[in-house]
């Protein structure tokens, strides 16, 4: 029988740990012309869908700004918590939720501010409102986790179906827009609640430039602050921290926060500027996709920002698949958790250096 | 039939998948691995097990398929994080976020197809008896195996040897690495009755459920499972209550929004997942709750050879 043997490795080259996410990359698009093969479609033609056209001409790349935007801004609120150890799988509810304060706004001002000075800061107190309620929304497991040590996992996780059915209630039943035709959707937001496009005539909104400028922030913070390094330290060395004086409870409940209010952000950007209405689902999945994200970047702002846009690819790319080759829209999330697999099996060997032994006599 | 006997017997159907899925989870995490995976592995049996049988027209061949895409589902997870130390939750997630996309293209075909649901016992005197005998002697052949799995599992862990190592690799793995148990193999062996236990359940809820395949079709049953084992405190005659509990609350649920309760049904629908969170903050509150869990419960082990 022969097993795995892994051996600790001294230090770990930066070349190898730009390397390791590429190789990921590159083992993902091998499997997937693999999968395409075996289900009987032509491998290039298929990857060429996939990964090609999502990136062929302006107006996809303005399509794929839009998708990237709330895949960035959640997965930089996620890498922090990750790396203090604080395992927020929720976001698509904190996403849900932020989408849901924000909107509440639009509707309370729809019709009333339009033409006043006010109008102008619709938008700005809808973005407030989001990430208030989104932070909020995150801060339940956070509180629940510090006060009473229930497992972050499964509260967060167990709020985004509730975040869902309360989206489902409110543009099923007191949301509804009376004229719509018993549609399950709110009114169109006014030209005031709905995110300043870029373009005239283009898709993509400020949201693009605020996933930008969050990716700058973090960067920062993450490499030039103290927040910044007792994050790492809290997730890194536990006890260290605690001797060092920091609060880890008050860490776990600050990047919580941050997490939540930048996914809650995500999704009224993502209401307000593509969509521009409430509908019963908001999202294809931002707030899982960004989880694979989040690894993909390394747990880095940068990074993030990097694989937020290759991850919206294959958003795009399955959207394109299922038009050009009927191929079902879970052949995305495939795709996904493959490049997971693959990202996790390449920081192993970043850490590890690692060989096959044949195990005779001696067991693991 | 009366209509509480009916319920009954609903709450039955409802809390099979989630104890099979639970027992399963538990004994892993009794070997001292969080496998997260679990939505993925049950969904992935639920959609083999369907298609499989259709293709032959067999419901038992389904169902050994189902648990051969539980187990393969799993051994994906082992080599992640048992050959390669790879961080046990985020494989598991991308163990749950892989099954939910390989199962919608494995179900895609198959979306609309029927199958009748798979028989009941029906024993000629015994499941005749007013009130109990439909309940006790007339339920599928799962809900024995499901009370099968707990009363076997607990004697496994409680009362031979291997379950005692392997609660020792869960407890303290440098420990029982230290005694020269095979810390590993012992997991692996763990994690993949851990997926053949979530495949059955899985089919549980295709072949006999709902007899039918809709994509996310185990919505968040497995989560659900994750927290039964907390629950019950990582043992298997609290598993029986803690999925019986939840079952209990999915049937009633259903019950009051059929019968037009002014509540908004969505709120219902909610009110599993919001027990659940409830359960676990009482549960972990109790100062006995940290004790109980593993001590070596998700932490990743390299033997030093």
């Amino acid at each position: 029988m022969i097993r795995i043997a892994l051996e600790k490795r001294e230090d770990t080259s930066p070349w190898m740990s730009l390397l390791s996410p590429l190789v990921a990359v590159a083992l993902t698009l091998v499997s997937g012309a693999v999968m395409f093969a075996a289900m009987g479609i032509d491998p290039l033609k298929g990857l060429g869908v996939y990964f090609l056209s999502p990136v062929s001409d302006g107006w996809a790349l303005q399509e794929l700004a839009v998708k990237a935007t709330p895949l960035v801004l959640i997965s930089v609120g996620l890498s922090l918590c990750y790396l203090s150890n604080n395992w927020n799988i929720g976001a698509e509810g904190q996403f849900v939720t932020g989408a849901i304060c924000g909107s509440w706004v639009a509707l309370a001002s729809h019709g009333a501010v339009s033409g006043t000075p006010y109008a102008h800061l619709v938008f700005p107190v809808m973005m407030l409102a989001a990430m208030v309620g989104g932070a909020a929304f995150a801060l339940i497991p956070a509180v629940l986790k510090t006060r009473f040590s229930a497992s972050e996992i499964l509260t967060s996780l167990m709020l985004v179906y509730v975040a869902e059915l309360l989206l489902d209630w409110l543009v099923r039943g007191p949301w509804r827009d009376p004229k719509g035709f018993n549609f399950p959707q709110t009114v169109m937001f006014g030209p005031e609640a709905q995110a300043f496009r870029l373009m005239a005539d283009g898709r993509v909104n400020i949201g693009s430039v605020i996933a930008i400028i969050v990716v700058v922030m973090a960067g920062v913070l993450m490499a030039r602050s103290l927040k910044g390094f007792e994050i790492r330290l809290v997730g890194e060395a536990p006890r260290a921290a605690r001797f060092a004086g920091f609060d880890d409870k008050r860490l776990t409940w600050a990047v919580f926060a941050i997490s939540g209010a930048l996914a809650g952000l995500a999704g009224i950007i993502e209401v307000s500027g593509t969509m521009g209405q409430l509908q019963p689902s908001i999202s294809p999945g931002y707030g899982f996709t960004a989880i694979i994200v989040a690894f993909l970047g390394r747990l880095n702002p940068v990074g993030c920002l990097i694989a937020g846009i290759f991850l919206a690819i294959t958003f795009i790319g399955g959207e394109n698949a299922q038009i050009a080759l009927r191929l079902p829209l879970d052949v995305t999330r495939v795709f996904q958790g493959m490049l997971l697999f693959y990202v996790l099996a390449c920081d192993a060997v970043l850490n590890w250096r690692i060989s096959l032994v044949s195990a005779k006599g001696a067991s693991a | 039939m009366t209509m509480f006997e009916a319920v009954l017997l609903t709450i039955v159907t409802a809390a099979t998948p989630l104890l099979i899925a639970a027992i399963g989870q538990l004994v892993v995490e009794r070997s001292g691995v969080l496998n997260l995976g679990m939505e993925g592995m049950m969904i992935m049996g639920a959609a083999s097990g369907f298609a499989v049988a259709i293709l032959t027209g067999n419901s038992w061949i389904g169902v050994i398929a189902a648990i051969t895409a539980g187990m393969g589902m799993a051994l994906v997870f082992a080599v992640l994080t048992l050959g390669l130390a790879a961080n046990q939750v985020a494989s598991g997630l991308a163990l749950s976020i892989f099954g939910l996309g390989l199962s919608g293209v494995i179900g895609a075909p198959f979306i609309g197809a029927r199958r009748d649901a798979m028989p009941k016992l029906d024993l000629p005197v015994l499941s005749d008896l007013p009130l109990i005998g439909k309940l006790v002697f007339g339920q599928d052949p799962f809900v024995y195996a499901a009370f099968g799995l707990v009363i076997g599992t607990w004697w496994f862990l409680n009362r031979t040897r291997p379950g005692l190592v392997l609660r020792a690799c869960g407890e303290n793995h440098l420990s029982a690495h230290a005694l020269g148990y095979p810390v590993l193999r012992i997991r692996l062996f763990a994690i993949l009755f851990g997926g053949a236990c979530a495949g059955l359940a899985g089919a549980y809820l295709s072949l006999v459920y709902t007899p039918f395949w809709s994509p996310g079709m185990t919505a968040g049953r497995g989560w659900i499972a994750l927290a039964i084992v907390v629950f019950a405190s990582w043992r298997p005659w609290r598993a029986v209550a803690g999925a019986y509990i939840f079952g209990g609350i999915t049937i009633l649920q259903l019950h009051a929004q059929g019968a037009g309760v002014r509540i908004p049904s969505q709120l219902l629908a909610a009110l599993p997942y919001l027990v659940t969170i409830v359960a676990l903050v009482i549960i972990m509150s109790r100062r006995s709750g940290q004790q109980t869990a593993p001590g070596s419960l998700g932490k990743p082990f390299v033997p030093d050879r």
